[in-house]
């Protein structure tokens, strides 16, 4: 129904209107909080438009008000210069909207074909559409490089194409207008590339191309215009050529950040700790890390760089003492029980390993506890926190809470408040001052500023430098390879399970760790 | 959806939902041709106007409280605990072998050793479907169903084949020992003069030997151990590692995980606990009541203890205030059946009513006071 009239691809009207979408005081609350606050705000056609802000700032919202998600309290917006309401996803498609989320909506066991046509079938029967999607998709492929096997399932391609399978469908649809959230967080580099190649050949078709992104980066080299919201409201919107990365920071945060890790030169000593034939298996059997081997000195920083799901997150869990492994982890010269009721997180924490997971809102917070209790948490045996044999002293952990806010710059300051209540960067404020502040032997840090604002990852990578500094050993897994290699003193490699090769942050790049991270160039 | 302040989530919710369910019930009285102003009035006085009738309420009551504290502390590991049942009654089973075993000489020896029986019993028929849950993974909720069943079942065989003396007729043990009496309410002596009763004149009655005559009651001293099993719950939940572990394991196993919590420990001991409670409410009925066990010793209040837990949102004081309610429910449902015309069974009917609309649409009371809360907050 929606595509009764998908017979060629349709000669969009003349523009009234030299931009494509137009928002004119969009005002949207929840509850007391106001979302977004009068947001203006006109994007050219045929032009890539970056919206960057810190978690929380409204970016999310907005697009979602474009796509029907949310209706706005008050404000217009204009398509090609005519007003429309977009009370649901259906209305945006009509009014050419298409939009990529950050979390794919595909079926797994359907073909690139069959998931482009759900939803915009012509009738009952599926092979006239399927014939016509068929030719309308190789038609698109060739156009812009899109290059998607029309029969392949889902579940074979990588996430990259995957991502290419969603442009394709709001391509069908023929949007004319694509809104893309936080596209590069699952690429690795050279996919993020390519999808930035797209982008720039669908712009030259004359599309246009919304990119929501907290990647200075990105938008520095990918869009013509970005516009920045800073709680609620739009900051400023500015010609890409005519600003710098620097004063995008100053416009999003509202003060000067630091964007350059400073950290002295390591002064690495003796091995700390020491992983021979490291190796995981999941609750399938499956292996999912296949026997590694490295070392770490006390002082020294090793970041793991990687594409998310080869086997980071198994290395973690299994020196955290969550999963169970084969191998030989040797902490300070002491081996570590890798099996049985001896290898669980509280005795790796009694052992010296403290422990920032990747996934903080479902491992290291209990999100409907109060701050007080997360900071308590895995460290509830504490004897500070004990009032005696039985009682625990929560007027301790309280006032320890309180302090450890201070300390770590959470906010709002106020240990009673569920750890839900606060924003992403301040619950990973929470467990980074849970753990740093015990002082540990090793530090495990998994994603440490993943969905954390400019200012706060800032103020966290200064942590992890002070622990080194301090003498301590730090593993850091990450996705963000500007992370790894500005933090890291040496930088290892992994994919499927495996160590792909070390390099040194200083003579490498992100090409070639790119390379390695899609399994190519190991030595 | 918008927060709601404190006095209205724990005061004014419950409040509204209470008086949706009584104006449900007064619709379902009008339709079966009955006044609900009579009904009213009988329940409140069969259940409230006498110490004869407050005493049997507060009876019904203890039983509740300890129901209804099993499934909070099963409920604040992530377990649903459905078999309070089951337990009660084999908590029954450990009062009744600890009553029978000895002449005690004394009712607070007795009384101690009935709890230590009773709690054993109740939290070894509790271990079994938590080892289940907790190493193979069998869903505790259709475990602790089963187990009510053969509960029942295993009762019912030890009642007629082995407790039951020679001679009797009823599937019962034989009457517990008088050193294994617990005081009830008219027997506590600085309760006793409120349950003094009166002839006619307003003189007191004397009984033969001249001394005054009490009303009989069921309530006991174990509405007061009830009281401390409050307490210590609450104690234990929220001042405790033990309990602190019970609550961070009951929002998320991952995260338990990751803080070093086993899940095997979390999920036995919580259980254990759990089925001790349940099995404690057998020193209300068995000990303080019948003073003999009886076939299907627990009536239901296993199950009452989940509406009791549900409506009390799983805190000791909740529970403490809905275990007094459902005992009045009880009491004053059974007033009706007796004083009026209206069947016995609207009780159940009462019940369900609010259970439902505290329990299951307390959502739908919230979500609109949230509407109302939120613009007010607006404005």
């Amino acid at each position: 129904m929606a595509a009764a009239d998908l017979g060629g691809r349709q000669a969009t009207a003349a523009p009234a209107s030299p931009y494509a979408i137009e928002l004119k005081g969009i005002s949207k609350a929840f509850g007391s909080v106001q979302a977004n606050k009068d947001i203006n705000i006109a994007i050219p056609r045929g032009t890539i438009h970056g919206i960057i802000g810190e978690n929380g700032a409204g970016k999310s919202t907005l697009m979602s008000i474009l796509y029907g998600f949310y209706r706005a309290d008050s404000g217009q917006i204009l398509v090609n210069g005519a007003p429309v309401t977009i009370p649901d996803s259906q209305s945006a498609i009509r009014a050419g909207i298409g939009m990529v989320f950050q979390h794919f909506k595909l079926v797994q066991n359907f073909t690139v074909l069959e998931n482009v046509i759900l939803g915009a079938e012509d009738g009952p029967m599926l092979n006239a559409s399927l014939a016509k999607a068929r030719k309308i998709l190789g038609d698109l492929s060739r156009e812009y490089e899109l290059d998607v096997d029309p029969d392949a399932l889902i579940e074979d391609l990588s996430v990259g194409h995957q991502q290419r399978v969603e442009i394709l469908k709001a391509l069908y649809r023929q949007a004319e207008i694509l809104i893309l959230d936080e596209p590069t967080g699952v690429l690795t580099p050279d996919e993020a590339d390519h999808l930035f190649r797209i982008l720039r050949g669908l712009r030259d078709q004359g599309k246009t191309i919304v990119l929501i992104t907290h990647k200075l980066r990105e938008i520095m080299e990918t869009t013509d215009n970005v516009s920045v919201m800073r709680r609620g409201t739009m900051v400023a919107t500015v010609k890409t050529a005519e600003t710098s990365p620097e004063s995008l920071a100053e416009l999003m945060v509202g003060r000067k950040v630091l964007l350059e890790v400073v950290k002295n030169p390591a002064k690495a000593g003796g091995i700390a700790l020491s992983v021979k034939d490291l190796a995981v298996k999941d609750e399938h059997g499956v292996m999912r890390l296949k026997g590694v081997s490295f070392d770490i000195r006390a002082g020294e920083i090793l970041g793991i760089a990687g594409v998310a799901g080869n086997g980071q997150s198994e290395l973690l869990e299994a020196l955290g003492g969550i999963a169970a492994a084969t191998g030989i982890v040797v902490l300070n010269g002491a081996e570590l029980p890798l099996t049985g009721p001896r290898a669980n997180g509280k005795a790796r924490r009694d052992a010296g390993i403290a422990h920032v997971p990747e996934d903080r809102q479902s491992l290291g917070l209990i999100m409907d506890f109060a701050a007080w209790e997360n900071v308590g948490f895995g460290y509830h045996d504490d004897p500070r926190y004990q009032k005696n044999a039985w009682l625990m002293d929560n007027d301790a952990l309280r006032a320890d809470t309180a302090a450890k806010m201070a300390t770590y710059d959470v906010r709002p300051p106020i240990p009673t408040l569920a750890a839900k209540s606060f924003s992403g960067g301040n619950q990973q404020k929470i467990v980074v001052a849970r753990e740093m502040d015990r002082n540990p032997d090793l530090l495990l840090i998994g994603q440490p500023t993943r969905g954390v604002d400019i200012g706060a990852i800032e103020f966290i990578h200064k942590q992890i430098i002070a622990l080194r500094d301090a003498g301590k050993a730090v593993l850091l897994v990450s996705v963000e390879l500007d992370e790894i290699m500005s933090l890291s003193d040496r930088v290892l490699v992994m994919f499927d399970g495996q160590i792909m090769g070390e390099r040194l942050p200083a003579q490498t790049d992100e090409r070639e760790l790119g390379m390695m991270m899609a399994g190519m160039g190991a030595k | 959806m918008t927060k709601l302040p404190t006095w209205v989530d724990v005061g004014l919710v419950p409040l509204i939902s209470l008086t949706l369910a009584a104006l449900v019930s007064a619709g379902v009285l009008l339709a079966i041709g009955q006044s609900p102003m009579q009904a009213l009035t009988v329940m409140v006085n069969g259940a409230l106007g006498s110490s004869y009738a407050w005493g049997y309420t507060l009876y019904y009551a203890t039983s509740f409280i300890f129901t209804g504290l099993a499934v909070t502390v099963a409920f604040h590991a992530g377990l649903f605990n459905i078999g309070g049942e089951g337990q009660a009654q084999l908590g029954g089973l450990g009062v009744a072998l600890v009553c029978l075993a000895l002449p005690w000489p004394h009712w607070t020896i007795a009384l101690v050793a009935a709890m230590f029986g009773a709690a054993l019993f109740g939290a070894a028929w509790a271990a079994i479907p938590a080892y289940l849950q907790a190493k193979r993974g069998s869903h505790i909720v259709i475990t602790t169903i089963m187990f009510n069943y053969i509960a029942a079942a295993l009762l019912i065989y030890l009642l007629v084949n082995v407790l039951r003396p020679d001679g009797q007729m009823d599937p019962a043990s034989a009457n517990f020992p008088a050193g294994a009496h617990v005081p009830q309410f008219q027997e506590i002596p600085i309760l006793q003069g409120l349950f003094q009763r009166f002839g006619a004149d307003g003189q007191p009655r004397l009984n033969a030997e001249g001394l005054p005559m009490y009303q009989q009651v069921p309530a006991n001293v174990t509405f007061f151990i009830a009281i401390g099993a409050c307490v210590l719950v609450w104690v234990m939940l929220w001042h405790t590692r033990l309990g602190y572990a019970i609550r961070a394991f009951g929002k998320s196993e991952k995260a338990a995980v990751y803080a070093g919590i086993s899940p095997l420990r979390i999920i036995m001991i919580a259980m254990l606990i759990s089925g001790a409670l349940a099995g404690l409410m057998a020193i209300n009925n068995v000990m303080g009541q019948s003073e003999r066990l009886v076939q299907n010793s627990a009536s239901g209040a296993g199950f009452i203890g989940i509406a009791v837990a549900l409506m009390g949102r799983n805190h000791p004081l909740g529970i403490f205030l809905a275990a007094v309610l459902f005992g009045f429910l009880f009491q004053g449902g059974a007033a009706l059946g007796l004083e009026t015309d209206i069947p016995i069974e609207l009780r159940t009917v009462v019940q369900g009513l609010v259970i439902l609309f505290t329990g299951a649409l307390d959502q739908m009371v919230r979500m609109l006071l949230g509407m109302f809360f939120a613009k007010k907050g607006a404005t």
